[in-house]
């Protein structure tokens, strides 16, 4: 299947050799990250957006081939940005129809990557385009941003450890752009002066929101039942 | 002394009148509660939908916790007025009654009997507050079950974790208990002035419901007022939903942004007690009882 | 004889009113003390600081032989009373009622002392009823049932015969000495009916416009000795003159009110009557009263008084 799909896609492409090249290398980094039927991770999820004030949660996260992901926070509320989280990894690379063009090189946190632009063939594709900065020797991604039709753009920043070899990372950060955040006091019924609060939330305003999660004891390929997926 | 705040308590809870704010508040809880085990979904699409513009709440945030906020926020306004009904009625009903003349003639000081009324509607008040805190977190909690707490604010959103909640609400009861004594000391100081229970009632609740105006107004000439309208500081209970955050814009567990707030309201609603109730024994003292 | 109270010079202003002026009695123990006087004479006001309901503008209340101002809480210990309406707590039982002020009274009353008290007034088989339910002289038995569960040395009572029907009224009276002969009480009762009181008190004190008027023994006041007859002739100058030359000359107290008043013994009418006729006075009305009707008959008609009577 991806032999007769990377054959068409060769001879079609125009920039032959580099694009054969980018493309190889994200199926690679593709393959490596198939090796992953299913895994479950512990995690710290740390929410950094001018408008939440949210303590580090504990979390677990699921995820199933294809594109199943449940994030559980202990606790049951979680704030994320809006279509964000479910962009993993695996999830962005998933669909085959791609355009992968090669886009220079780059270094995220010291390391030297390759930077891969994929464009989705598909025109309803939510994805408009990828930025992936890719670890060539270890076939892992450090760096994505991901453009979307209706949620803006994020980025995810990812380190390794022991399940790099999965393609799993230790961390990832997620930025994102967030929007003003104002409600009327009449609605929440505040009837004080809020002066500290609003140099509070001014302090804080005009940044990106990040969203940071820690992985730890990852469980890989142990099989997952589809009813954790179900919210 | 024991003997008279036996007495008072006694005829608080022997009165039908002490147990219309109890079926009240029960009646508005299990409604609200009814109706949002019924549709909580609804309501709780319709709170989240400006957060929902950015950031996705993912989670039930209709739980124990959230509700108990939500009825708080509701019925705090509104427990004054059943505060004022036994507590503006404390001295002016027993004149109204014909009874106060007897009961002054008894071998106790009047501020011996003053502060024995003012203790039996501060133990109404706090048994209100109990009874509140039953239905409205006990019972939600049971309902509805526990779970972080999302709370909006009007410049920001709030999220507390499960198990930093429930201390919060232990404070939050006990400064509401507070801020309802203040109002009972109110209706109490009010009380000595009437011979029907019904002015010191409707005085009470009007100058409060004045007063929560010009807090809640937000115009500048009025800012300036707030700090001293003791309706500013009842309701600083919510303070306690309001954690700080590090450098890293990470909530930090088991704090609270503005404890200097609660702190001065606390101290604030404390004046006003002693005042309205030291006044209350100052003028009372001096008056000639004629009803 | 023991005085129980002794009041000085006590004196009330209100804003523009004088309720009580300088006003000074006592009340001698095991008196039924009769506190006579119109609506509004300051009966009231008199008995509210008694009670301290009501601080004296001036003058001084000694009860039991100690200050009330400075011994309070002993005075009042001993002290039981209904000032004016009996009220009570309508949404509590007539015992539930007795017991609470019981309480407040400093006693610890058991039930047997609490249906005592309710069978003496006659509650008993009402006890447990709720007081809204009661009839005005059942309030008003309660009141006094309440007046005395504590068992004290005074008991006073403010008008407790309004509002009674004519058998309420009798009932209170026989209260009234069988408190004051069989146990011994010192009573003061107020009222503005000269009826209910002559039949009882002991002593009695008629005060007008918060002013004392007289205070005496009932049975000075009553009497039939010191009756006073009041004359009235076709002319009144000629009669006088008559009288004045007469043996009645001693007795003749004055005129008022177009009267001629003669204080003599009861059984001196027939002879007075005699001697008119003989002086050619021609008698439109000869009204005989014992003098403590004499003196309410004035504060009850309004007038002033030319003379003023000694006892």
């Amino acid at each position: 299947m991806y032999k007769i799909f990377f054959l068409v896609f060769a001879f079609q492409t125009g920039v032959f050799a580099q694009a054969q090249d980018m493309t190889g290398l994200v199926m690679k980094v593709k393959a490596k990250l198939d090796q992953v039927n299913d895994y479950e991770a512990d995690g710290n999820m740390k929410t950094d957006v001018s408008f939440i004030k949210a303590p580090i949660g504990k979390v677990k996260i699921y995820f199933k081939k294809p594109n199943k992901f449940r994030l559980k926070k202990e606790g049951g509320i979680s704030l994320l940005p809006k279509g964000g989280v479910s962009v993993n990894m695996s999830s962005i690379i998933a669909t085959n129809d791609f355009v992968a063009l090669a886009a220079g090189e780059s270094t995220v946190n010291g390391t030297s990557c390759k930077v891969v632009k994929l464009l989705p063939v598909n025109e309803s594709s939510e994805i408009v385009l990828t930025t992936l900065y890719i670890d060539e020797p270890n076939l892992l991604v450090r760096k994505a941003i991901t453009t979307t039709k209706e949620n803006g753009t994020y980025e995810m920043e990812m380190n390794y450890g022991t399940f790099s070899k999965y393609g799993l990372p230790e961390k990832v950060i997620f930025s994102f752009n967030t929007k003003d955040y104002k409600l009327p006091k009449g609605i929440t019924l505040e009837f004080d002066d809020n002066e500290k609060a609003l140099t509070e939330a001014q302090k804080l305003k005009n940044k990106k929101g990040r969203v940071e999660i820690t992985y730890s004891n990852y469980i890989v390929n142990k099989g997952i039942a589809d009813a954790v997926f179900v919210k | 002394m024991l003997t008279l705040i036996q007495i008072e308590l006694y005829k608080i809870f022997r009165r039908p009148r002490t147990y219309i704010a109890f079926g009240a508040i029960a009646a508005l809880i299990l409604i609200i509660q009814f109706g949002l085990k019924v549709d909580g979904k609804s309501y709780a699409d319709f709170l989240m939908k400006d957060v929902g513009g950015t950031m996705e709440i993912d989670g039930n945030i209709i739980n124990g916790y959230l509700i108990c906020y939500i009825m708080l926020q509701l019925l705090l306004v509104h427990v004054p007025l059943l505060v004022a009904l036994i507590a503006a009625d404390m001295i002016s009903g027993e004149a109204n009654m014909g009874t106060l003349r007897l009961l002054l003639s008894k071998p106790y000081s009047r501020t011996e009997l003053l502060i024995a009324k003012f203790l039996a509607a501060t133990v109404y008040t706090i048994m209100l507050l109990i009874w509140l805190a039953i239905l409205a977190l006990f019972v939600s909690m049971w309902i509805f079950g526990v779970g972080d707490m999302f709370l909006m604010k009007s410049s920001y959103v709030v999220l507390i974790s499960q198990n930093d909640v429930f201390w919060r609400y232990a404070g939050a009861f006990v400064f509401a208990a507070l801020a309802m004594v203040t109002v009972a000391a109110l209706g109490f100081l009010l009380s000595i002035f009437a011979e029907n229970s019904i002015g010191p009632i409707v005085a009470t609740m009007s100058i409060i419901v004045f007063f929560t105006i010009l807090s809640t107004l937000n115009i500048p000439i009025f800012n300036v007022l707030k700090p001293y309208l003791f309706t500013t500081h009842l309701i600083s209970w919510k303070e306690f939903f309001d954690l700080k955050v590090n450098d890293a814009n990470e909530a930090i567990i088991g704090s609270i942004q503005n404890p200097q707030r609660i702190i001065t309201s606390a101290l604030v609603l404390l004046l006003h007690i002693v005042g309205f109730v030291g006044s209350a024994i100052f003028i009372f003292n001096k008056k000639d009882i004629l009803s | 004889m023991q005085q129980i109270v002794q009041v000085t010079d006590l004196t009330k202003q209100f804003k523009n009113l004088t309720a009580v002026n300088q006003l000074s009695f006592s009340v001698n123990e095991g008196d039924v003390y009769g506190f006579l006087g119109q609506n509004g004479a300051g009966k009231s006001t008199s008995i509210r600081m008694m009670l301290t309901l009501i601080e004296p503008t001036k003058g001084n209340i000694e009860i039991f032989g100690m200050n009330l101002s400075k011994h309070r809480r002993e005075i009042l210990r001993n002290i039981g009373a209904v000032i004016e309406k009996p009220d009570v707590y309508k949404y509590l039982s007539a015992y539930d009622n007795l017991q609470l002020f019981a309480r407040l009274s400093g006693i610890k009353p058991t039930r047997k002392l609490l249906m005592d008290q309710l069978e003496m007034v006659g509650l008993a088989q009402r006890a447990d009823d709720k007081v809204k339910t009661f009839s005005q002289g059942m309030k008003q038995r309660l009141g006094i049932g309440i007046a005395l569960v504590h068992n004290p040395q005074l008991i006073i009572l403010d008008e407790p015969t309004n509002g009674l029907d004519p058998q309420g009224i009798a009932d209170i009276r026989n209260l009234i000495l069988h408190l004051s002969r069989e146990m011994n009480k010192t009573v003061i009762v107020s009222s503005h009916l000269l009826s209910e009181i002559e039949q009882i008190a002991t002593r009695v004190l008629i005060i007008d416009k918060g002013k004392k008027l007289v205070e005496g023994n009932a049975s000075e006041l009553l009497d039939p000795s010191q009756t006073i007859v009041e004359l009235q002739t076709m002319d009144n100058v000629f009669a006088l003159q008559q009288i004045k030359l007469s043996k009645w000359i001693d007795k003749l107290q004055g005129q008022r009110n177009n009267s001629i008043v003669i204080k003599l013994d009861r059984r001196e009418i027939p002879d007075l009557h005699t001697d008119l006729a003989s002086m050619q006075i021609q008698l439109l009305s000869l009204q005989p009263r014992h003098s403590l009707e004499d003196y309410f008959l004035q504060v009850t008609s309004g007038n002033q008084h030319v003379d003023t009577y000694t006892n």
